[in-house]
Parts: structure tokens; C-alpha cells; sequence
């Protein structure tokens, strides 16, 4: 064994040390852009392209919280109901007519869906860690809290935005367009981009991780375990917040099917992506390349004619199953 | 009954086990070289080495868990390749694993069964296990190992040593011709080491070979009849037990003379008391304890494994809940977390350096900095260069062996693990240093290293408190030791009462006679 102290001899970093596991699902994602070529020729188009990446937006969003969660060692499974009880009470809120202008109204509008977003996620937060509850169970709890209360709140139909000023006004923030770039594909970049910065590069992200990989060498550390833990929920209920901001303008309107089945959605993107699901690694720029390969598999599957897109659920199944048999066979020595 | 009678006969006259030539490599990296030893029927034969001298893989070679890169084994004079663990059982090749590899969840005797469960007789029974049987069977098993523990205890009740206890009780019921033990006694008291080395000279009187490791060179003398030195993957001497003394097996495991294993230190302790700790309690585990740490002061906290050393400290903290007054520098204090024991320069080292200490899967940079992050910060982001310039440094001042910086923690030896942690914790600036078990499972130059690296720090000023269930070192480093029995502080002793005789008579609370 080599005494570094001593010799203190440079260790060049080879093509060997790239942990395979953070590339994997880059290379995935290159893979399918190739097969999608073949399958249509359309599929490579610039303007496909930014469809399929903005369509992903919601998901892509969601997973970056997510991210944070799972990464931490804990789980959400909220999110999806979150998404529909924080859309509508946004939309309710919108139609409620406390603000006369329009404008005004929509600014605070979306000050309320991010402060329901933060309420909720606080919520999810507390019951895991003051409640001491296990994040599956706890978050299957509020996942029916929130589907519940939004089914309530729609009395079983839509809740649908008013005001044709309003809607008008909104539109933009996910029709719009900004030097060609699609808003909700600034919006992914600007999430991850904040995400990947607190993840890697702050003491929270430290702790966010070192609380994933072992809790009790993290407590003993000094670290408040349960603070860290639940900051990643809030976190998450903010990022379930911004999805809703972009999917409130793009349909208008919400029921008590909005969202269904995106917490599985955005779990699979964070573990295609890479993270652990066993906490101790978070790979946000992964998480986005995961929620990407989701949306171009249903894209490939639309533009060819190889599979029905009826399967589009089960493809997206075997995908995960796939993803951890690749991490697996990956693993760092 | 034999514990060999179901398996298949070896000749008689030669090695039950024997390693020819043996070699192992990891990639580049040569870890053993050559090396030739065998065990015969009714034999013990140590193994003793540094840590990374290759024991560890030596055994693992032995017993199938890996395979040689280079030579052969030998059973019964017939050449074998094992292809796994399972082969190695199937010929009577057993291994105590160092590593406590039990279901904290399942309870002693299901753990003890664990993979051949007992069932009932009968057609139907045949797919009902069989408990009263597994119960009677784990009982018997433990109890010839001289511990008495409830088979229907959960496995998570249990003490570390307890814990240890079982993992042997279970490998014995494996029909077994060469048991191999792996540090079987790194943490086991006297009492159940003595327990231990009774058991190992019942199965040697048997007819089994046995293997075994340990950094205990006293106990090695007492048990073994043969004892081979490996150092840097090489075997550098095989001598019968006899002809070497303890120290002489130091020498060769060192490659030097250890001249003296504890630092000499001018006691300066000031009159000036740090920390007071006043009727403090940890409910279940301790109770009104007080005591007081002088500045520059290393006191010792002895005791049996249970006595509530542990969770004393760990209450202290803010670990656990703990109940009455401290005082450091004479101003009350109270501690919720380690954050906040940390802010008021106390440190603490955990005993379990792999489960509560060390992010073992995460590079040596990360962990240094994990318990002093707020030292590093540049705005809201971690300065990484400042990180990396302070690993430099702690690899430098605390002779932390790495092969490479960016390697795991996970990846270093126990000695070295120790030094980060220690380095870890000392980027907090501690005044006050707590250290359970400082020198668990550390070969014994390491061990130097580590005691040196405490005189300093008492030198420095810095008062330092070690929980040790090795009598010797806390007689070795200490100034005063206090002793703890069933919970409560129960003596303390100094000056020339401090020696095992005194320390043993009041953790056991019996004469020293009678302590067995």
C-alpha cells in the first residue's frame, strides 16, 4: 500500500474511474434518439424534439424534488394527488374574484399554489419524521388525503378556470416561447440547474446525501436528521408547485383524475436516472435524462408502428426493471 | 458426539486443511504471496499479522469465500478447488466470520437455524418448523459456550458480544472438521473471551483443526499450538506456540522492535475542571452518575461490556435522553443533538465506526468534513478545494494510509478507519474528546499510532475521556480510571491502584479471586 502522505504522488483520473452508473442512462438516452431515428423520420426533428422535451416538463420537475427525497433515504408517493389538490385550489382560487385585475389575480394565484405546494410538502415532512411514520405509509396516507380533498373540492367533476382574461394572460407560461425555447423547457433547466447546485454543491446537499447513506453516522455527526429530512419533502411540494404553475395554463382545468400514477412516473425517472433508491446517491441531471426516456418511449412508440401505444404502460414497467438490472451489472468497484 | 460423523472420511496421518503456494490478487494489487500452512486434526494454529497483512484474505481463501489466483488447497491430502462458501461447509470447512452477520429481527434460535430450520416429524410436519426443537437445540449451543441467553430473545436485544456469541453458537451446529475464527474476541470482555478460548479447546480435543486470528497476543499464546506471522501478504515466520512469547510475535508482526506500546506523558493536568457531570442518568442504562474531567486530563471510563459506559456518554452528547446537570468551564449546560455537543466542544467517537462513524460508501474527503461542514462553506457552497486541502492535511498529520484520496472509507483498513474518524472529529476543534473504544479490532502498530495521537492531544491541552474494555490501554494512557458496574459509577481508581486486579474486583463486584 502506498503511503500518499509520503510520496504524495498525483493520481491521474482514467477513463476507469468514470462511475459507469451516473453515464448509464446518458448512453440510454443516446440509444433511443438513435432507434427513434430509425423508427421515423420525423422523430429527430427539432420541433418533435421539443415537443416530447416539453411534454416531459411536468414529470421532469416532480423527479427533481423527488430526487431530493429519495436521496435523503425517504419516499413520496403524495405527488401525484399533490399535483391535483394544489392545481385546483390554485384554479379556485383564480375563480374565488377577491382580486379584481387579472393580472394581479394570477401573480397571487401562483403565490397560493407554491404556499400549498410548501404546506403540503411540509406536511408530508412532519408526519415522516415527528410522526415517525414510515415515508411509504405516511405519504400513502396523504396521497388519499389529497385525492380525496381534491375530489371533494371538484365534487366529483372539473374545476375549470373562468375568466377568459385570465386564461389568456396565463397561456403563455406554457405555450410560450423564449428565443424558440419553449417556456416549460427553461423552466426544467432552471429547476435542475438550482437543484443540482444545492444537491452538490451546499452543506444541506451534504447532509441531504450523508443522512441517505447512513442516519446514524449523520446524527452522530451533528447532523439534524430530521430538519434535513424534512426540507426534502418541502422541496418536493415546491417542485409539485411549479409543475402545477406550467399545468394550469396548458389545460385550464382539473378533476380528480389530474395526475394519476405520476408519482410512479416520477420515481422511475429518478431511479432510471440513476439515484439509489436506498438513499446515499442523487444524481438530478439524471433524474431529467430518466424523465426524458420516459416521454421519447412514448413518443417512439407513437411515431412507429412496431408497438400499440396501449402498452405504453407496461413498456414504461419493464423500463425500471431494466434500469436496476443495468445499475446492478454496473457497479463500482 | 463428533462433530465430523456426517461427513464423508479424510485420510488420516495427513493436514486436514492445507494451503500450497497460495497466492491472491486483486487487479494489480498482489495481497498475498505464496503462502504455505497447514492445520492438522486437534490442532490450533494462529494466524497473526497487521491489519492488511493479508489475514483476512487468507481466510477468506480458506474457506471459499474466494478463490487463489495462484497454488492449491489441500483436504485431506486430496487437492480441492472450493467453489463457494456452501462447498466449504459441505467438506467441513466452517469460518466465524469477524462481521456480526445475523437478522437483528429474528430471534436467537431462528437465527441460529437460520437456512436449516428444524421441522416437524411427519407428513404434514415436514413443512411446519419445529420451534420447541430449534429452541431446545439454540439453547444447548449457547450454553456450551458458557453464556446463558434466551433463545426467544429478538437478536437486536442483544450486546455486540452476545451478538458474536450466537454467530459462533451458529456456525458450530454446521457439521465442521476446520473451524476457522476470524477476531472472534475483538469484542468480547474477559470473561467471555475466557468462555471462548474454553470452547475452542473443547472442539480441539474433539479432533477438529482450528484456525485463528487475533490481535490479542496473550490469548494467542494461551490457546494456540502453532502460530504463523504474515506481514505485507507474506508469510514471514511459522513457529510452534511454545517457542514464542508475546512479544517476540509483536516483533515479527511489526518487523520491528516494539519497545514500548504506550506513549510516555509527564501527567499535567490542571486543577481546572472542564467538564462536571453531576447525578446525571440515561434511563435504562445508567444512573446518577457524577464525575469531572480536569483539563489535559485523559480519564478512563473501564467496565463490562452492559455496564452503560456507552449510553453514559452517548446521553452526555445528546445521543439519548438523559437526565441531570453538566457543567462545561463551570456554566450549565444541556444537550438536545450533537450539534449542539459540538458547538460546545465536545466530540464523541462511536465505538461502531462502520455503522455510526464512517460513510463507508463515500470518499475520505466527504467524511472528514461531514461533522465541521460550516467550517468550509464559501458563500452557500461548499468550498471543495479547502476540503481537499484539509484531507492533505489530515492524511498527513494522522498517517492515514490510503492508496488513493479518492478512495471510500469503506475501502480503508480498521486502523485507518479509526484515524479518519479521529481526524474527522478533530476538525471540530473539540476542548473535549470522548473515544469509545479507540482500538477495536486495530492491529497493534496502529494502535501505538492511536495512543500517541492521544497523549499529543492531551499535551495540547485538550481533555480527553476513552471508554475501553481493554484494561491494559486505559492502564497504559490513563491518569485516573472510573469503573462502571450495572449502570452505576462504582469506583475509581489511580496512581498505583491503578492495575487489572483493582479495576476487575470493581467491575465485577467480586474479588478477584472469585471473578472467573
Amino acid at each position: 500500500m502506498t503511503d500518499l502522505a509520503a510520496t504524495n504522488q498525483k493520481v491521474r483520473k482514467s477513463w476507469k474511474d468514470i462511475d459507469l452508473r451516473a453515464v448509464a442512462p446518458f448512453v440510454a438516452l443516446a440509444l433511443l434518439l438513435v432507434l427513434g431515428a430509425f423508427a421515423n423520420p420525423n422523430f429527430l426533428g427539432i420541433d418533435n424534439l421539443l415537443n416530447v422535451i416539453t411534454r416531459s416538463a411536468f414529470i421532469a420537475i416532480i423527479a427533481i424534488g423527488a430526487t431530493f427525497v429519495i436521496a435523503s433515504g425517504g419516499l413520496d408517493l403524495s405527488v401525484g394527488s399533490m399535483v391535483a389538490f394544489v392545481a385546483s385550489l390554485m384554479i379556485l382560487f383564480m375563480n374565488s374574484g377577491l382580486i379584481a385585475d387579472s393580472a394581479l389575480m394570477l401573480f397571487a394565484a401562483m403565490g397560493v399554489a407554491v404556499l400549498v405546494g410548501l404546506a403540503c410538502g411540509l406536511a408530508n415532512g412532519l408526519v415522516t419524521t415527528v410522526g415517525r411514520i414510515e415515508p411509504f405509509i405516511a405519504t400513502l396516507g396523504t396521497m388519499g388525503i389529497y385525492r380525496g380533498l381534491t375530489t371533494w373540492l371538484s365534487q366529483g367533476g372539473a374545476i375549470t378556470v373562468k375568466s377568459p382574461e385570465i386564461q389568456t394572460l396565463y397561456r403563455p407560461a406554457y405555450f410560450g416561447a423564449v428565443l424558440g425555447v419553449p417556456v416549460p423547457i427553461i423552466v426544467i433547466a432552471a429547476v435542475a440547474l438550482i437543484g443540482a447546485f444545492i444537491l452538490h454543491r451546499t452543506r444541506y446537499g451534504r447532509h441531504v446525501l450523508a443522512v441517505g447513506s447512513n442516519e446514524d453516522v449523520a446524527r452522530y455527526s451533528g447532523i439534524p436528521v430530521d430538519r434535513v429530512r424534512t426540507v426534502t419533502y418541502i422541496i418536493q411540494g415546491l417542485c409539485v408547485a411549479v409543475a402545477c404553475l406550467l399545468y394550469v395554463p396548458r389545460l385550464g382545468s382539473t378533476s380528480a383524475t389530474t395526475g394519476l400514477m405520476w408519482e410512479l412516473q416520477a420515481i422511475t425517472a429518478v431511479v432510471v436516472g440513476g439515484t439509489a433508491l436506498r438513499g446515499g446517491v442523487g444524481r438530478i441531471w439524471g433524474t431529467v435524462c430518466g424523465a426524458f426516456i420516459l416521454e421519447i418511449v412514448g413518443n417512439i412508440m407513437l411515431l412507429s408502428n412496431f408497438v400499440s401505444e396501449y402498452l405504453i404502460g407496461a413498456i414504461q414497467g419493464a423500463i425500471i426493471i431494466i434500469a436496476m438490472l443495468v445499475q446492478r451489472s454496473l457497479v463500482r468497484k | 458426539m463428533s462433530p465430523f460423523a456426517d461427513l464423508p472420511p479424510v485420510n488420516a496421518g495427513v493436514p486436514l486443511l492445507e494451503a500450497v503456494g497460495l497466492s491472491k490478487s486483486f487487479g494489480p494489487v498482489q495481497v498475498l504471496k505464496d503462502i504455505s500452512l497447514g492445520v492438522n486434526a486437534g490442532e490450533v494454529h494462529a494466524i497473526i499479522g497487521e491489519n492488511g497483512a493479508g489475514k483476512s484474505t487468507l481466510m477468506k481463501l480458506l474457506s471459499g469465500h474466494l478463490q487463489p489466483t495462484h497454488g492449491e488447497l489441500h483436504i485431506g491430502g486430496e487437492t480441492v478447488a472450493l467453489t463457494g462458501p456452501v462447498d466449504a461447509e459441505r467438506r467441513g470447512i466452517v469460518l466465524v466470520h469477524q462481521e456480526i452477520l445475523l437478522a437483528p429481527d429474528l430471534t436467537v434460535a431462528q437465527n441460529v437455524y437460520l437456512g436449516r430450520e428444524l421441522h416437524k416429524p411427519g407428513l404434514v410436519g415436514g413443512i411446519v418448523v419445529d420451534d420447541r426443537a430449534m429452541n431446545a437445540g439454540a439453547r444447548q449451543a449457547v450454553r456450551d459456550l458458557g453464556a446463558d441467553i434466551d433463545p426467544d430473545v429478538v437478536v437486536g436485544r442483544l450486546s455486540i458480544a452476545q451478538r458474536q456469541l450466537i454467530q459462533i453458537a451458529r456456525v458450530l451446529l454446521v457439521p465442521h472438521r476446520v473451524v476457522i475464527f476470524d477476531e472472534p474476541t475483538a469484542s468480547l470482555t474477559p470473561v467471555e473471551t475466557d468462555a471462548l478460548l474454553k470452547v475452542i479447546t473443547d472442539i480441539r480435543a474433539k479432533g477438529v483443526g482450528v484456525f485463528y486470528i487475533s490481535h490479542r497476543l496473550p490469548e494467542v499464546k494461551e490457546i494456540a499450538d502453532k502460530v504463523t506471522v504474515l506481514r505485507d501478504g507474506r508469510l514471514v515466520a511459522s513457529h510452534p506456540a511454545s517457542e514464542l512469547e508475546p512479544v517476540d510475535m509483536a516483533r515479527l508482526m511489526v518487523g520491528r522492535d516494539v519497545a514500548k506500546l504506550y506513549p510516555d506523558r509527564q501527567a499535567e493536568t490542571g486543577r481546572e475542571t472542564v467538564l462536571e457531570v453531576e447525578d446525571f442518568s440515561v434511563p435504562g442504562y445508567a444512573q446518577n452518575a457524577s464525575f469531572k474531567l480536569r483539563k489535559g486530563e485523559i480519564l478512563g471510563f473501564a467496565g463490562l461490556v452492559g455496564a452503560g459506559r456507552t449510553e453514559l456518554m452517548e446521553g452526555i452528547v445528546g445521543l439519548r435522553p438523559g437526565r441531570g446537570a453538566l457543567r462545561i468551564g463551570g456554566k450549565p449546560a444541556q444537550f438536545a443533538n450533537v450539534d449542539a455537543s459540538l458547538k460546545a466542544g465536545i466530540a464523541y467517537l462511536s465505538e461502531d465506526r462502520k455503522g455510526k462513524g464512517l460513510l463507508l460508501t463515500e470518499d475520505l474527503r466527504i467524511n472528514l468534513t461531514l461533522a465541521s461542514l460550516d467550517r468550509f462553506q464559501r458563500g452557500i457552497q461548499i468550498d471543495s478545494a479547502r476540503e481537499r486541502a484539509a484531507l492533505d492535511k489530515a492524511i498527513a498529520e494522522f498517517d492515514i494510509r490510503a492508496s488513493r484520496k479518492d478512495m471510500l472509507a469503506g475501502q480503508l483498513s480498521g486502523g485507518n478507519q479509526q484515524k479518519l474518524l479521529l481526524a474527522k472529529m478533530m476538525m471540530t476543534d473539540p476542548g473535549i474528546i470522548i473515544i469509545d473504544e479507540p482500538t477495536r479490532g486495530i492491529d497493534i502498530g496502529t494502535k501505538e499510532q492511536i495512543y500517541k495521537f492521544i497523549a499529543e492531544l492531551s499535551a495540547q491541552g485538550r481533555s480527553i475521556i476513552v471508554v475501553s474494555s481493554e484494561m491494559q490501554e486505559l492502564i497504559g494512557i490513563c491518569d485516573r480510571i472510573v469503573v462502571m458496574r450495572g449502570g452505576r459509577l462504582v469506583g475509581e481508581v489511580a496512581g498505583e491502584h491503578m492495575n487489572e486486579n483493582e479495576i476487575v474486583v470493581l467491575a465485577t463486584g467480586v474479588k478477584s479471586g472469585e471473578a472467573a
